[in-house]
């Protein structure tokens, strides 16, 4: 018995680096961000962390995943290099996307990493067609497709559910509700909150649950994944979370309270998890995966810092396939 | 060879590339039992099965949007959209998504695939089934936008196109699907991307023209040549990226342009075109470049042939060219 706690706090310690990365590699980039050196959007997952950690977990290396706009974190979970992702964030030559791209385009072939999308719902559908394709080719793979409750009125999300209903393709859908739309509450934006009862409509099975804890994230969504893998069915997923940070860098998140964003705060997954593992693991391990995962955090912003910028002369061969002349 | 129309060559390159290349899939709107609406999938149905010759729902952002998946992964989808009309649901993936996907991930994503679409006036469809968009896709980056005359060009063009590295609008002019007929190989060939035709040589005048427009050009040639005016016509077959070359090589002789197109006049791809002319080759101009196109209003449903850049709008503005 002793012996398959031990297991079991070795494993959440994994799943709380991770988690802690994800936090601090956004903590270093927020504060970049402030210093104007990460421009444009940034779109930070922290107090989500849990669903995607939990999540990807449940996935090997070739099975895929794609996302919205709030990809940091996802990314990093799918196996990205946190330098390769803060260098992107900064606009440089060694990120992900060769700096072309930014905040919005997590992309990573070797980790099978489909992507940041930066159209509320427009990616839903490419994760159907990613599906479709391991079913047409038998290779045994799952599709994760993450996308937020805003994205639940829109076009993409009910065309894609529609065929991966349809065609019963290898395909999880994880609606990552953290209750806002932007700066607009649930209740005002869908006359049924429950996001997960869209499902019934296209005749699939769903799920429903709090991100509170990142092993119960782990443990259901992998249901939803052995359905993929095994049956060829998809599911959808509500995974019900809160984000601590505005929607985007300029959003300072005024239309919710601070009492409601402390309450939220005390429920912080990764807090959650820190606490299980002070309670039942060693604190010197503890101690050093945490010293591990400030020197991983630091490299990666060096990495970034060092980096050279793309140089213009990529932008056409990016473009087409070879430059061509007009 | 086989004497083909549109429809036939364009099922032929279908069914010769699903027969070479088993990633290659067709997904649409009544493409599979049917046949699709103009019978250009027709059979295919039956050779390759349900798993590479896929019905959709009216769908088409989920249509273009799971295409864009499939080649994410490797395969080579060639999705139909039913009329072109019906393409602007699915724009937002096609200029957020498709056009983007190698630039935004850094070159790691190339996403290939071959929309095909029929396109353009001539079966009294109105502005639902009749309107000319080329130009809402050439202007974005990313995207090549191809449209052929015949079946010999229709074949070698959607081979070419769906073995090309980049995604590509293939516009199949409805007009002509089977009008248009002549005599096509049976074996394997393309038509390069990016490379004008010149249909018709001449020295007073250039004619640019495409899809079904290059035979109303053609005819407003012959009835100039009554007249002493010669016309070389050029039949773009590609629309970007556009064979400049032999555009500029044509007018530097001329110094006489007329464009023909379909789509309404203003931001019409004529202007792009005119605009190219103006910056390579200003100084041999000996007349205004000329755009004989359809109306800045919707595409009518009972004036369509007054609507549509015919022969016979198309002369008064070659001889006045000539005359300048």
């Amino acid at each position: 018995m002793l012996g398959r706690q031990t297991m079991d706090h070795e494993h959440l310690a994994s799943l709380y680096r991770q988690m802690l990365l994800i936090r601090r590699l956004e903590e270093e980039a927020a504060r970049a961000y402030a210093m104007g050196k990460i421009g444009g959007f940034l779109h930070l997952y922290i107090g989500q962390e849990a669903v995607g950690v939990g999540a990807c977990a449940t996935l090997t290396r070739d099975d895929y995943v794609v996302t919205t706009y709030r990809d940091h974190g996802i990314a990093i979970a799918k196996g990205m290099a946190p330098g390769a992702m803060m260098a992107e964030l900064y606009g440089k030559a060694t990120g992900c996307s060769g700096g072309l791209g930014g905040s919005m385009h997590m992309f990573d072939k070797p980790n099978n990493m489909l992507g940041g999308h930066g159209i509320i719902g427009g990616h839903i559908p490419l994760g159907v067609g990613a599906a479709f394709a391991s079913k047409y080719n038998k290779d045994g793979r799952v599709t994760l497709c993450f996308f937020g409750d805003g994205a639940v009125s829109i076009q993409g999300f009910h065309e894609g559910v529609s065929l991966a209903a349809l065609w019963k393709l290898p395909i999880v859908f994880i609606c990552e509700n953290n209750e806002y739309s932007m700066g607009t509450p649930l209740s005002r934006t869908l006359s049924q909150t429950d996001v997960s009862l869209k499902a019934v409509g296209y005749g699939i099975p769903h799920d429903r649950f709090f991100a509170t804890d990142v092993l119960e994230v782990e443990q259901r969504i992998g249901q939803a994944v052995e359905r993929a893998r095994n049956e060829s069915m998809p599911t959808l997923v509500e995974v019900r979370t809160y984000r601590f940070r505005g929607h985007s860098m300029s959003d300072p998140g005024k239309y919710r309270t601070a009492a409601e964003l402390e309450e939220q705060k005390q429920k912080d997954p990764l807090i959650q998890a820190r606490l299980k593992l002070e309670l039942g693991w060693d604190a010197a391990k503890l101690a050093a995966l945490e010293a591990s995962v400030e020197a991983e955090v630091e490299a990666a912003v060096k990495f970034a810092e060092d980096s050279p910028e793309p140089d213009a002369s990529v932008l056409e061969p990016t473009t087409y396939d070879g430059p061509f002349a007009s | 060879m086989t004497q083909m129309n549109m429809v036939q060559a364009i099922n032929s390159a279908l069914r010769h590339e699903m027969k070479r290349d088993d990633r290659v899939v067709v997904l649409g709107e009544d493409v599979g039992k049917v046949g699709g609406v103009f019978r250009v999938t027709q059979g295919l149905f039956d050779e390759f099965g349900d798993d590479r010759v896929i019905d959709t729902p009216l769908s088409e952002g989920g249509i273009i949007g799971c295409a864009i998946g499939m080649a994410l992964y490797g395969l080579v989808p060639v999705p139909e959209i039913q009329f072109s009309d019906f393409i602007f649901p699915a724009y937002d993936q096609i200029v957020s998504e498709l056009a983007k996907f190698r630039y935004r991930s850094g070159g790691e994503y190339p996403s290939k695939l071959v929309i095909r679409t029929p396109v353009g006036g001539g079966i009294r469809g109105g502005h639902y089934h009749s309107q000319s968009p080329e130009s809402l896709f050439i202007h974005v980056a990313g995207l090549k936008v191809v449209c052929p005359s015949n079946p010999h060009d229709a074949k070698g063009l959607l081979l070419a196109s769906i073995r090309d590295p980049d995604p590509v609008l293939f516009f199949e002019p409805k007009r002509i699907y089977r009008a248009a007929k002549g005599d096509v190989p049976d074996e394997d060939y393309t038509v390069p991307i990016g490379k004008a035709a010149i249909s018709r040589e001449g020295k007073h005048v250039t004619m640019i023209a495409w899809g079904a427009m290059l035979y109303e050009a053609l005819a407003a040639a012959d009835q100039a040549a009554e007249q002493g005016v010669d016309c070389e016509v050029i039949d773009l077959r590609t629309l970007w990226p556009v064979d400049i070359d032999t555009i500029i090589e044509s007018v530097k002789k001329t110094g006489r342009v007329v464009v023909v197109h379909e789509a309404p006049k203003t931001c019409g791809f004529g202007a792009e075109l005119i605009a190219l002319i103006n910056e390579k080759a200003f100084l041999h101009l000996e007349a205004p470049p000329v755009r004989v196109t359809g109306f800045d209003t919707p595409f009518p449903y009972t004036l369509e042939n007054e609507y549509l850049p015919l022969a016979h709008r198309i002369l008064p503005a070659v001889l006045e060219t000539a005359r300048y």
